[in-house]
């Protein structure tokens, strides 16, 4: 976009909206909104603390854990499902349930299954993100070329060469966007687990916060979290955009 | 590529010697559910010549490719390639495909190799066979092009380069033609005669074009539909020898292209 002759760079609105933040938060309007530059002293100054960066770290690791499981299952099971009508039939109604069902509802039952700890944290961040990706794996298989497959064949592939050098790579972008898809809900799965199941990482700093109505501290991390969430987006658009020069060719 | 040895080989191929026969398929039968692709149909091929299925549409051309590839499984009846039945795909065929079939994800180099790739040769050797072939096929240069950079045209050499690549005996091509310009096309078909000659190896061609079918052929198969049989093999016998520029305006090319419309016409809606 030009403004008055001049290029602006990408996501200047920002710099807009940080105004408007801060205006509101200078007026004193209301508590629960602190001026942006308060927010962001305290953001700096909360990174440094045990607490923000023992919260970090289990987030991570239950975040990590979960979202890994979910693609080492939901990519193979996606292929199988669009390589097999039977296991596809079986699956594809418990799929497609569980994609649009509210598994916030879920997390209670979680909790009884697995008790109180990070076990029943990692499962619920895996069942955000599980969905997506199998269904998407399942599309890009589905929509293989047929004489593709017929070329592997043909030329001996075993079912495991196949599987590696020609089904993989050619639902590849859809995998991809589909894993994309699958961590940004992942990222809501970590949060309210950590926030219903047991208070633990961000999800005990923003009971702490929020009721201590510290308002600074709260949007500072809230913020982290954002910004975390839209950098890992951002990494896998940029992965897909790599592979996508092909996904119209297949 | 123009042919040299004109007039040697002009005359001697009318005497209808035994060839020896590389494929044959015996008794065939194919049902895709209730509908009956091809019935009962026998044919043989003749090691190292060109032998063309010609066809309306709907006849079973590709089909009866398909299953001598292995790809299909006849219903009922056996292929045998050099004596072996065919019970699958196996390294004494290779298939080129109408829509060329590449890696759209892989270079040039890497999908001509991807025939040994699969067999287990390694990489600095099947490089070293696969760049041979790319030059063979005229697109030394673009080894490590992408086929999403290439026409159509040289994405079907591509094709062409991957399934000479792997050196088998009996090469199958389903309308491998179909997909490029017309300008290309000719050059193809040129090239393909050339290929015939110094290759020694047995074409089974699949096409719908009449023209094309007697230009590149020893022998053409006319498949007929409902029910599916062949209905007539035709072996020009003049015109092979006379080089490349010749043979659309020899007479026995011309006439051959006629009568073989006259018995398909009536299929033709």
């Amino acid at each position: 976009m030009t403004l008055l002759g001049y290029r602006l760079p990408g996501m200047s609105s920002l710099i807009v909206w940080g105004l408007l933040w801060e205006i509101i938060g200078q007026s004193g309007l209301t508590f629960f909104v602190p001026p942006l530059s308060e927010v962001v002293a305290t953001l700096f100054s909360v990174i440094g603390t045990d607490a923000f960066q023992k919260a970090l770290a289990e987030t991570a690791y239950a975040f990590c854990v979960g979202v890994l499981s979910a693609i080492c299952i939901g990519i193979p099971t996606g292929i199988l499902m669009g390589k097999n009508r039977l296991l596809d039939e079986l699956l594809l109604p418990w799929v497609n349930v569980f994609l649009s069902a509210p598994l916030t509802a879920l997390v209670p039952v979680l909790m009884v299954l697995f008790g109180f700890g990070m076990r029943a944290i990692i499962i619920t961040t895996t069942l955000f993100a599980i969905w997506i990706i199998i269904l998407n794996a399942r599309a890009g298989v589905k929509q293989i070329n047929r004489s593709l497959v017929d070329m592997a064949r043909s030329f001996g592939a075993s079912p495991l060469d196949a599987f590696f050098k020609v089904y993989l790579w050619a639902a590849l972008p859809e995998i991809l966007g589909g894993i994309r898809i699958g961590i940004i809900r992942a990222v809501k799965g970590v949060i309210i687990g950590q926030l219903l199941i047991s208070i633990v990482g961000f999800g005990a700093l923003f009971e702490l916060y929020a009721a201590n109505f510290l308002m600074g501290h709260f949007w500072a991390v809230l913020i982290v979290l954002f910004a975390l969430a839209f950098t890992i987006s951002e990494i896998l658009a940029y992965l897909e955009r790599r592979v996508s020069y092909y996904a119209a060719k297949r | 590529m123009p042919q040299t040895s004109a007039a040697e080989t002009g005359t001697d191929a009318t005497e209808d010697t035994a060839f020896e026969i590389a494929v044959s398929t015996r008794n065939i039968s194919k049902n895709f559910g209730d509908v009956e692709a091809l019935n009962d149909l026998s044919l043989e091929f003749p090691l190292g010549q060109l032998t063309s299925l010609l066809g309306p549409s709907g006849c079973g051309k590709t089909t009866l490719l398909k299953i001598i590839a292995g790809l299909l499984e006849p219903t009922s009846g056996e292929v045998e390639v050099n004596g072996q039945k065919v019970t699958g795909p196996g390294p004494d065929r290779a298939f080129v495909f109408q829509d060329f079939a590449l890696l759209p994800w892989a270079s040039v180099i890497r999908n001509v190799a991807f025939g040994l790739e699969l067999r287990g040769v390694a990489r600095s050797e099947r490089e070293a066979v696969a760049e041979s072939y790319i030059k063979q096929v005229g697109l030394a240069g673009f080894e490590n092009a992408y086929p999403h950079e290439l026409s159509g045209g040289m994405r079907q050499r591509v094709g062409l380069a991957r399934a000479l690549a792997v050196d088998a005996e009996v090469l199958l091509m389903d309308e491998p033609f179909s997909a490029v310009d017309e300008q290309t096309r000719r050059k193809f078909q040129e090239d393909l005669l050339g290929l015939v000659q110094d290759q020694k190896k047995t074409f089974i061609f699949v096409t719908h074009s009449i023209e094309e079918a007697v230009y590149v052929s020893d022998q053409v198969a006319i498949l007929l539909p409902r029910p599916s049989r062949v209905s007539e093999i035709i072996r020009p016998s003049s015109f092979r020898g006379k080089g490349v520029d010749n043979i659309r305006r020899d007479p026995e090319y011309l006439d051959i292209v006629d009568e073989i419309w006259t018995s398909l016409r009536r299929y033709v809606e």
